[in-house]
């Protein structure tokens, strides 16, 4: 199973012809995902080749032409942020029921704008923007994350951040331990698909064993996780929160990622998972180890109905 | 991107929100015309700087003429404010706001934020003003009225009203109130602000209302948009590293810790800065040098970090990802060289050909110090600092 993305995934490029969304698409499509069009206004009729010269994908101008044309059901964004809400739009108004938007620093009222007109719309689903997208190891890629460091297998990973998952992958490969799906919701303060979404789809997914929560300073999306996990889930969860040395007030990185009136700490939200029965790992070299340990435990009978 | 009260104020009041009659100077010579032109009475000299607490620390002041009013202005005009939001190094006062002064009869609040969880602008007012609004939150909580906007119809007349009535206000003064809101969500939604707020909105014993007090903070993101506003940015009251950073492209944050570091990926930085502490030692900055790394980037990274007299040593934590190890240490080699650094550099490279870049790192006759994952490098470089 896995959520979101599998083999029967078939991938449209929004911005396909430039240079970051060509360069990621012959990532994905080496991985094995199929990528069946690209979206570029202006460059319909023509064909991308990557650059390896191992692949050919068709470009359109429009993305309702591209679905028409070659019965794509995702769509991975790599458009400016000038330019980023209107492809989102583009992509759901074309019945897409699957949107992974990678471009960073879209304006947050552009979001809010977005966020509105996908509420129009229920059979689309929007992950990010400033996300690594979503890989189902093994399966497919939609995304930039790294193909070789995941591993199929019975964790999913979701995680506001890039890199910092990576790292958080690499520990549990590394423990011979695979992922059934990684979803990066991104870093921004408004993001189409949150931690409680994903949850309850990893809740509902057979292939889903255990959680990895990597969560960080700013907002209360972790707080809402929290309570969906205490009320909901029954698969072992393991959280980290980045930005316990933050200083408040202060932007880091991540648009989204700010103390502000005190709120949306490290510590409000660490405090939030542990009273929801979740295990923290307490340094991010320890995430893939914390996890382990928690499998171990949950497999023992006295543990499993833990509630 | 923040600004001064009196850029707000200027702003608001092009969008119809009343403010008092004022006027900035930079130089106290300059105040006896303000007092002049504003009638010759009493008037409120305010510390024009990026954080809130003046009035505590002694950056506003009420002074009758113009005598007074100077005397006021050189006392003020030059000195190191410090509040609680500014650290204990504080700021240089270089202009005053110089404004007629009021009689009030009520302080109100009025504040619009983008609400996170639900993705939708939020109006907060509340008949708690002239107090910080977090203070409220805490206490009252429920003394903060919410109005939720649609962002495809915006705020509407029946939302500034409900709000209105809700703080009170005589049933005269409602329509002009629900005028005013409704300037300042247009403020707020024209300049794509992130923050806007009035605090304390006056209702003066006449009746009349004003913005005593203003703040608008904007969307980095949107800037792209309104060059007037980015203009508005004044550098001096940000830490110059970080200035310089920006201008290099880099997200910089310095801190007040002895280890450097340099990370791509905002997410890996913070937990790098979480994990020095966690091994006993000090941050002494955030830095993301973005996703690729590239050696440029690596150079201009060195550069702001090794302007930070605190750092004693610097830690280097790079996910490859899609990115190539040995590129990554072929760019961190040439960016120490080019620079001649002398301070101890710990370095953690994760990705496809991590042993040549590893290699690389040990071949290159620096003094970098090679580790592999993240507790390995956090321990060895706060040992480093000590």
């Amino acid at each position: 199973m896995a959520i979101l993305v599998d083999e029967n995934s078939r991938l449209l490029v929004q911005g396909l012809t430039g240079r970051e969304g060509g360069f990621h698409a012959e990532q994905c499509l080496a991985y094995g995902t199929k990528v069946v069009a690209g979206v570029t206004p202006g460059k319909g009729g023509t064909i991308w080749e990557s650059k390896d010269g191992n692949y050919e994908v068709p470009v359109f101008n429009t993305v309702v032409k591209a679905v028409e044309a070659t019965g794509a059901n995702v769509s991975m964004i790599f458009v400016p942020p000038a330019f980023a809400a209107d492809a989102i739009m583009e992509a759901a108004d074309a019945g897409l029921p699957l949107i992974v938007c990678i471009t960073e620093g879209i304006p947050t009222l552009d979001m809010v704008r977005v966020k509105q007109y996908l509420a129009g719309r229920p059979r689309t689903r929007l992950i990010g923007p400033n996300c690594p997208g979503v890989i189902s190891p093994g399966k497919c890629k939609v995304g930039i994350m790294p193909g070789r460091i995941h591993e199929r297998g019975h964790v999913g990973v979701i995680s506001r951040s890039g890199t910092l998952t990576y790292e958080a992958v690499a520990q549990l490969t590394a423990l011979g331990i695979g992922q059934s799906t990684c979803v990066g919701i991104g870093g921004d303060p408004i993001v189409g698909t949150t931690f409680v979404d994903v949850l309850r789809l990893m809740n509902d997914d057979v292939e889903t064993h255990g959680i990895v929560l990597i969560g960080e300073i700013g907002g209360t999306a972790e707080e809402e996780a929290a309570e969906f996990i205490k009320a909901h889930v029954r698969k072992p969860v393991v959280g980290f929160i980045a930005g316990r040395t933050a200083p408040p007030g202060r932007r880091m990185g991540h648009a989204g990622a700010i103390i502000s009136g005190g709120k949306g700490t490290a510590a409000d939200k660490i405090a939030a998972l542990e009273a929801a029965g979740i295990q923290i790992a307490a340094s991010p070299a320890l995430i893939g180890e914390t996890m382990a340990r928690t499998l171990a435990a949950s497999r023992q009978p006295s543990v499993a109905t833990r509630g | 991107m923040k600004i001064h009260e009196y850029q707000a104020k200027q702003i608001l009041a092009r969008y119809g929100v009343a403010i008092p009659r004022g006027e900035v100077i930079e130089s106290p010579d300059e105040v006896r015309g303000v007092v002049h032109r504003l009638g010759g009475g009493t008037v409120v000299i305010k510390a024009q700087i990026h954080a809130g607490g003046r009035g505590q620390a002694g950056g506003v002041k009420r002074a009758r003429g113009p005598d007074e009013a100077e005397a006021v202005a050189r006392q003020i005009l030059g000195m190191k404010l410090v509040t609680h939001q500014t650290g204990p190094q504080g700021r240089t006062v270089r202009r005053v706001l110089v404004e007629e002064a009021l009689d009030v009869a009520r302080e109100l609040y009025l504040g619009l934020v983008i609400d996170r969880s639900s993705g939708r602008p939020v109006f907060m007012a509340s008949t708690e003003g002239g107090v910080e609004i977090e203070e409220v939150a805490a206490r009252h909580p429920e003394r903060i009225l919410k109005e939720f906007i649609d962002p495809a119809v915006g705020f509407q007349a029946f939302q500034a009203r409900k709000l209105a009535f809700g703080l009170q206000l005589d049933p005269r003064q409602v329509s002009e109130a629900a005028k005013l809101f409704q300037a300042l969500y247009r403020a707020f939604e024209a300049t794509d602000a992130s923050l806007a707020e009035i605090n304390p909105l006056v209702v003066t014993p006449d009746g009349r209302l004003l913005a005593l007090d203003a703040k608008m903070n904007f969307d980095d993101n949107a800037l792209f948009r309104h060059p007037d506003i980015r203009d508005l940015r004044d550098t001096n009251e940000e830490d110059p590293l970080e200035v310089r950073a920006t201008n290099y492209g880099l997200n910089y944050i310095r801190l007040d810790g002895n280890v450097g570091c340099m990370v791509n990926g905002a997410g890996l930085a913070m937990a790098t800065m979480d994990i020095i502490q966690y091994a006993g030692g000090r941050p002494a900055n955030f830095l993301d040098v973005g996703g690729g790394a590239s050696e440029e980037q690596v150079r201009h990274g060195f550069e702001i970090i090794l302007s930070d007299p605190n750092v004693r040593a610097v830690l280097i934590n790079i996910f490859g990802g899609i990115m190539r190890c040995d590129i990554v240490a072929n760019g961190v080699v040439a960016a120490a060289k080019s620079l001649g650094i002398q301070i101890p550099v710990v370095v953690r490279l994760e990705g496809t050909n991590v042993e040549l870049g590893q290699q690389i790192l040990r071949e290159s006759g620096l003094n970098f110090t090679v580790a592999s994952g993240m507790k390995e490098a956090a321990e060895k470089v706060v040992a480093m600092a000590r």
